[in-house]
């Protein structure tokens, strides 16, 4: 364990988070899961960062603990540039950990995390910058810094105070690592397009490139140009009324127990992406913004409420 | 005597927070320790991003004994009162109380003592009282626990005692953190554990340990290290403190390197570069002495001595600026591919505020307003036009919406890259200038026009749906706006009827913006059908009078087909079916009408003309249009007190720039007290009577006169009397002229003189209950006293009028001067209150003429002293 904190167990070349996107990865979890995290796969819904999944979201909520690390793939329809910008995605990957109760040294395990992908604290300025985190579509905020390594932000660092409309109690911590723009600074490219995917260096080589662009490119048009609006305008209030639906049915008779949250909240987040998609064609004004924001953050608070109803939650 | 020495250790606090809570650390505790009786000799604390400390040296080791008599009934007194006593007293008997005797007799007093605590334990209570209730701007919890801290809280040093012994430690728990003695070094470079005795010893080990407490010593360590590194290579810091003091707040132990970037990036201007590398990336520029130009280095500021002497982090962050760089570059590069004007069009779908329409709008009314303001300021109205057009064009920049701090100052460099004349460039950037007391302001005519066009807009605006700065709220930062305005009239010499300008703004405000909104002013004309949310469109032209109208609910909203021909050739002829509907057709005419009279004397003349309607009635348009009149509260006082009210707050910023250049405040009340309760802008406006057609042919021919009113005061017609008092330039040069009079023997006197008749007719007219004003019966005049006075109030009069209107006030001074030996000689000689009740009123009135021709120049009863 030392020597996994250390980063110094032995591993292939190309497996090197210095120099493969996927070594860095799974040196991550690697590191998570020697501490004793439970590793879980990208929730299989398109969300637009890894607090959403309920294994974030939820599972803060209620007193029980929980310690768990995952990759999200996460989907910001805005930011897509058609792959022309060298650092603006509108799909990618952060690392997202969890820990409740937040552990009393979970500065000191961020910076074994670092020195597990290779970043030496010794060598390299690391900061904690302050940053207030803030979800007004989750109802939830927290305090916490940006993580900077000689002047880039890497990962954020924040403490839930709040987590659908529900106060955080005892508070989890949550650290989100965004994978690409970590990978760029370790492997010393300028384009991330030009990440090393797999860590060969030989004619097996696969780039961040190879991988994506394309698929950049497709849903930039797809996000800004194309994506059906009326079919959106349809699915947000599907999505909202099979919500609620599911919420009322979750419920046993005397609102003391609740069997749906999960299900429930699928509908939440399929309603938040589909607004996010709707926000990048334009097709909501200003004022509707705010709006539809309530309105998932009404969906949100109302899962939140169910969780806490639930086994997981912490109900008896 | 005994230290405190408390350190609070915790994860990293935000260096905005850092030096506000040393210091609510500091008054929280020495506070406690006065009240508490321990009067100490000094304290100091010190914030690192990682722990507040405080050090209180000479705190008395024990709280004083305090004493306290309780004065008890007689002796002798009934027995439940000295059990009552007793208890009251904490005694068990009576022979625990002193007997005392007064002039009444012996009664029992109660002395008890509460012996002092030791200071220790004192300290021990007081501080997680203080950890508990501290004013974090922001804080939170972590864990499992309930405590509150701006960020998770470690561990508490707390020592307490002599110097010349080993202190204590101080015995207390804070949510299972208990007060020890032991701290940590820095993070990275000694994260070990140092025990510590009390505040000079714990410095020393820090400091040891790569932290330096002191704040201001950081500070001034990078800033000696940066100035270093920068001269070493021939080059000269940009200083900013706030930078400094926030890099302060980020390091334990400051490191200052230097890095550079490629030198192409310096096409892009300084201040984009600065901005970038300073917002986000909280890096030090660096220029060339000789040319003031930015050189291609920064200096950052690490918190570590690295193993590789920091050749990483520098690498690193020169990889980030590099990255930020390349990305103002684009944004700059990007920018300067679209002209200014062509980006005028986005902003119609910009809202400005909800109730006063969008930038689009709002920039149309700078446009016409900086136009007519540039005479008045000696600009080229073309000029002052092209440059309000596109003064505000760069907020739809890419650079400026990344650093909103540039904007007006990227304005400028698009506009000189596009061409423009340097006048029209500058105003962009000096437009928003000045920005509060101690900015520069713009002297150039184009920059003054547009300047005060974009602050006057912005205040009327908001006097009109009423958000005024109420007390310490000012979120449209009007004060500043009042205050900008008025430096830049007087600081500019430049004369000015704000009363007229704020008319224009309100003609300008119902021409491009107000939406329906049934509350008083907005409802003087709607500009948009909110039913079919149809944009008005930016021109005065035919769809916008339309709507005018259609907001006056005369024009069917869908159809436009009822109404406006009632206005030419109303028919009122009555109607047997629907008598209700007659009566409301010419209630409604007769409110229509009363608007129109209003609006005509703006621009609505116009509107008859473009207006084309077919004719047939339809009842239930003219019924609802009726509705929408009796619910909408109109009225032309409500424009008045608008006005006034705008312009007693400019008088509120004018007198608070005068008093502190040193005038008397009671002269500048003097001067202002002169308002006449003359129409905003046209004395006419809501005086004439003719219903009906003459309007319509009034209307008409009104196709020659101008909306705008006229800016620039000529004198004021004889017989008018005092203007309004709304030029400040004006006001100023009586206040100058008033005090300077007021100094002379002249002054003083006629001062006295005045003041003694207006107490004579404030008890004469209160007596009688009726007013002495109007000019007095020349025939009644019999002294030679006040015929002399009569006379020379008249000449007085005459003069004074004469050298006001032509803005001599010294001379206008003067000739109320003359009036000084006739007033003296007039109460020497003179009784007022004659018995004849003839000749008294008429020397009241005489006396009443004093005062009003001392009117023309200020109002003498405001006059201290």
């Amino acid at each position: 364990m030392a020597d996994l904190l250390a980063g110094n167990e032995t591993r292939p070349a190309n497996l090197d988070p210095a120099r493969s996107f996927q070594g860095l990865i799974l040196a991550l979890q690697q590191y998570w899961a020697s501490w004793g995290c439970v590793i879980l796969q990208p929730y299989d819904m398109e969300v637009g960062a890894g607090t959403f999944h309920p294994a974030t979201t939820l599972r803060a909520l209620g007193p029980k603990p929980w310690n768990a690390a995952y990759v999200q793939p996460s989907r910001r329809p805005k930011d897509g540039r058609y792959g022309e910008n060298p650092n603006r995605l509108q799909h990618y990957y952060q690392f997202q950990v969890i820990l409740k109760p937040s552990p009393p040294d979970l500065q000191e395990l961020y910076l074994g995390s670092l020195r597990a992908i290779g970043v030496d604290p010794k060598l390299h300025d690391i900061r904690f910058v302050e940053d207030d985190w803030e979800s007004p579509t989750l109802g939830a905020w927290g305090l916490g810094w940006e993580c900077w390594c000689d002047g880039m932000e890497v990962s954020q660092f924040t403490y839930f105070q709040q987590v659908a409309g529900v106060e955080c109690a005892p508070v989890a911590g949550e650290l989100t690592y965004g994978l690409e723009r970590l990978a760029m600074y370790v492997q010393g490219v300028d384009r991330v397009y030009d990440l090393n995917f797999n860590g060969r260096t030989d004619d097996k080589k696969v780039t961040y490139g190879d991988v994506f662009l394309q698929a950049e490119r497709e849903y930039s048009k797809h996000n800004f140009e194309v994506a059906d609006t009326a079919m959106l305008f349809e699915q947000f209030k599907m999505a909202e009324s099979a919500c609620q639906k599911y919420l009322a049915a979750g419920y046993d008779a005397g609102e003391s127990a609740h069997d749906m949250a999960l299900p429930a909240y699928d509908q939440c987040i399929k309603a938040s992406h589909v607004f996010n998609l709707l926000d990048a064609r334009g097709v909501i004004s200003v004022t509707e913004r705010q709006g539809y924001i309530l309105r998932v953050r009404e969906l949100a608070k109302a899962c939140g409420a169910a969780w806490l109803k639930t086994e997981a939650g912490g109900a008896s | 005597m005994p230290d405190l020495l408390l350190e609070l250790f915790s994860e990293e606090i935000p260096a905005r927070m850092q030096a506000r809570a040393a210091d609510d650390l500091k008054k929280m505790i020495t506070d406690r320790l006065v009240a508490a009786g321990l009067v100490y000799e000094g304290a100091r604390a010190f914030a690192t991003p990682r722990r507040l400390t405080l050090t209180v040296h000479g705190v008395p080791a024990r709280q004083p004994d305090l004493k306290e008599e309780r004065k008890g009934p007689k002796v002798g007194a009934p027995e439940q009162a000295i059990a009552g006593f007793l208890r009251a007293a904490g005694l068990t008997s009576i022979d625990q109380a002193k007997v005392q005797a007064d002039k009444k007799g012996d009664f029992y007093i109660a002395v008890t003592e509460k012996a002092g605590r030791a200071a220790i334990d004192v300290i021990a209570d007081m501080v997680p009282e203080v950890v508990r209730g501290f004013p974090w701007p922001k804080s939170m919890r972590w864990g499992a626990g309930r405590l509150a801290w701006v960020r998770p809280l470690h561990s508490i040093v707390a020592t307490f005692g002599p110097e010349t012994e080993e202190p204590e430690i101080v015995k207390f728990g804070i949510d299972g953190i208990a007060a020890g003695n032991v701290t940590r070094g820095h993070r990275f470079m000694a994260p070990g554990e140092i025990t510590v005795k009390r505040f000079d010893d714990y410095v020393a080990a820090l400091e040891r340990a790569k932290v330096v407490l002191d704040p201001a010593r950081r500070m001034d360590m990078i800033r000696a290290d940066a100035k270093n590194l920068a001269f070493a290579q021939g080059y000269e810091l940009v200083e900013d403190e706030a930078l400094l003091a926030e890099v302060a707040g980020l390091v334990e132990w400051p490191v200052t390197l230097m890095g550079e970037f490629d030198k192409a990036f310096l096409d892009i201007p300084g201040e984009v570069i600065r901005a970038t590398i300073r917002a986000n990336q909280k890096c030090f520029v660096l220029r060339d002495p000789q040319t003031a130009k930015l050189v291609n280095k920064f200096i950052l500021v690490a918190n570590i001595e690295a193993s590789d002497g920091g050749k990483a982090i520098v690498a690193g962050n020169e990889r980030v600026i590099r990255a930020r760089l390349s990305d103002a570059k684009f944004f700059y590069d990007t920018d300067l591919k679209t002209r200014l004007e062509d980006r005028l069009p986005k902003f119609s779908g910009i809202v400005f505020h909800e109730k006063l329409g969008t930038q689009a709008e709002r920039i149309a009314r700078i446009t016409a307003l900086a136009k007519e303001l540039a005479p008045l300021v000696k600009a080229d109205p073309a000029k002052a036009e092209r440059a309000a057009q596109l003064c505000k064009a760069d907020l739809l920049t890419e650079v400026v919406g990344e650093f909103p701090e540039l904007q007006g100052l990227m304005g400028k460099y698009y506009a000189e890259a596009q061409g423009e004349d340097a006048a029209v460039a500058h105003a962009s950037e000096d437009h928003y200038k000045p920005k509060g007391p101690d900015d520069l302001v713009p002297g150039d005519p184009v920059s003054i026009a547009v300047a005060l066009a974009d602050k006057i807009d912005t205040l009327v605006g908001f006097w009109a749906i009423d958000e005024k700065p109420t007390g310490s709220k000012d979120p449209y930062a009007l004060r500043r706006a009042a205050l900008g305005v008025v430096r830049l009239i007087v600081e500019n010499k430049i004369s000015i009827h704000l009363k007229a300008v704020f008319g224009l703004v309100q003609t300008l405000l119902i021409q491009f913006s107000f939406r329906p909104d049934h509350r008083r002013y907005e409802a003087l004309a709607e500009m948009w059908d909110p039913q079919s949310q149809t944009e008005p469109t930016q021109s005065w032209n035919d769809p916008q009078r339309y709507w005018l109208l259609n907001g006056d609910g005369f024009l069917d909203r869908h159809a436009g087909d009822i109404g406006i021909h009632q206005i030419g050739d109303p028919d009122l002829s009555f109607d047997d079916e629907y008598e209700e509907n007659y009566t409301q057709r010419v209630d409604a005419f007769a409110e229509l009408t009363r608007r129109l009279r209003y609006l005509d004397s703006i621009d609505v003349h116009f509107m008859f003309e473009s207006v084309i309607v077919d004719g047939t009635p339809k009842e239930p348009a003219v019924v609802s249009a009726f509705n929408v009149l009796k619910s909408e509260e109109f009225s032309r006082l409500a424009l008045e007190k608008l006005s006034s009210d705008l312009l007693a707050f400019f008088a509120d910023r004018l007198k608070v720039q005068l008093r502190e250049q040193g005038a008397r405040h009671d002269l500048v009340d003097a001067v202002f007290a002169l308002s006449s309760s003359t129409s905003p802008w046209r004395g006419e406006v809501g005086e004439r009577s003719s219903p009906g057609g003459g309007d319509r042919a009034e209307g008409a021919r009104g196709q020659t006169s101008h909306p705008t009113p006229p800016l620039r005061g000529d004198p004021p017609p004889p017989g008018e009397g005092g203007s309004v008092q709304d030029d400040l330039l004006m006001i100023v040069r009586r206040v100058e002229a008033l005090g300077q009079f007021l100094d002379t023997d002249d002054g003083k006197n006629l001062l006295a003189g005045v003041k003694r008749a207006s107490n004579i007719l404030r008890i004469e007219e209160k007596k009688d209950g009726k007013s002495f004003s109007g000019a007095p019966d020349a025939a009644l005049l019999t002294e030679p006293e006040e015929k002399a006075l009569a006379a020379a109030i008249d000449t007085a009069k005459s003069e004074a009028s004469a050298a006001v209107a032509k803005e001599d006030f010294a001379a206008a001074m003067s000739a109320m001067a003359k009036l000084r030996p006739t007033v003296d000689a007039f109460f020497d000689k003179v009784t007022v209150n004659a018995d004849d009740t003839a000749l008294r009123d008429n020397r009241l009135r005489l006396l009443s003429e004093i005062r009003e021709a001392t009117r023309a120049v200020a109002d003498f009863s405001k006059i201290e002293g």
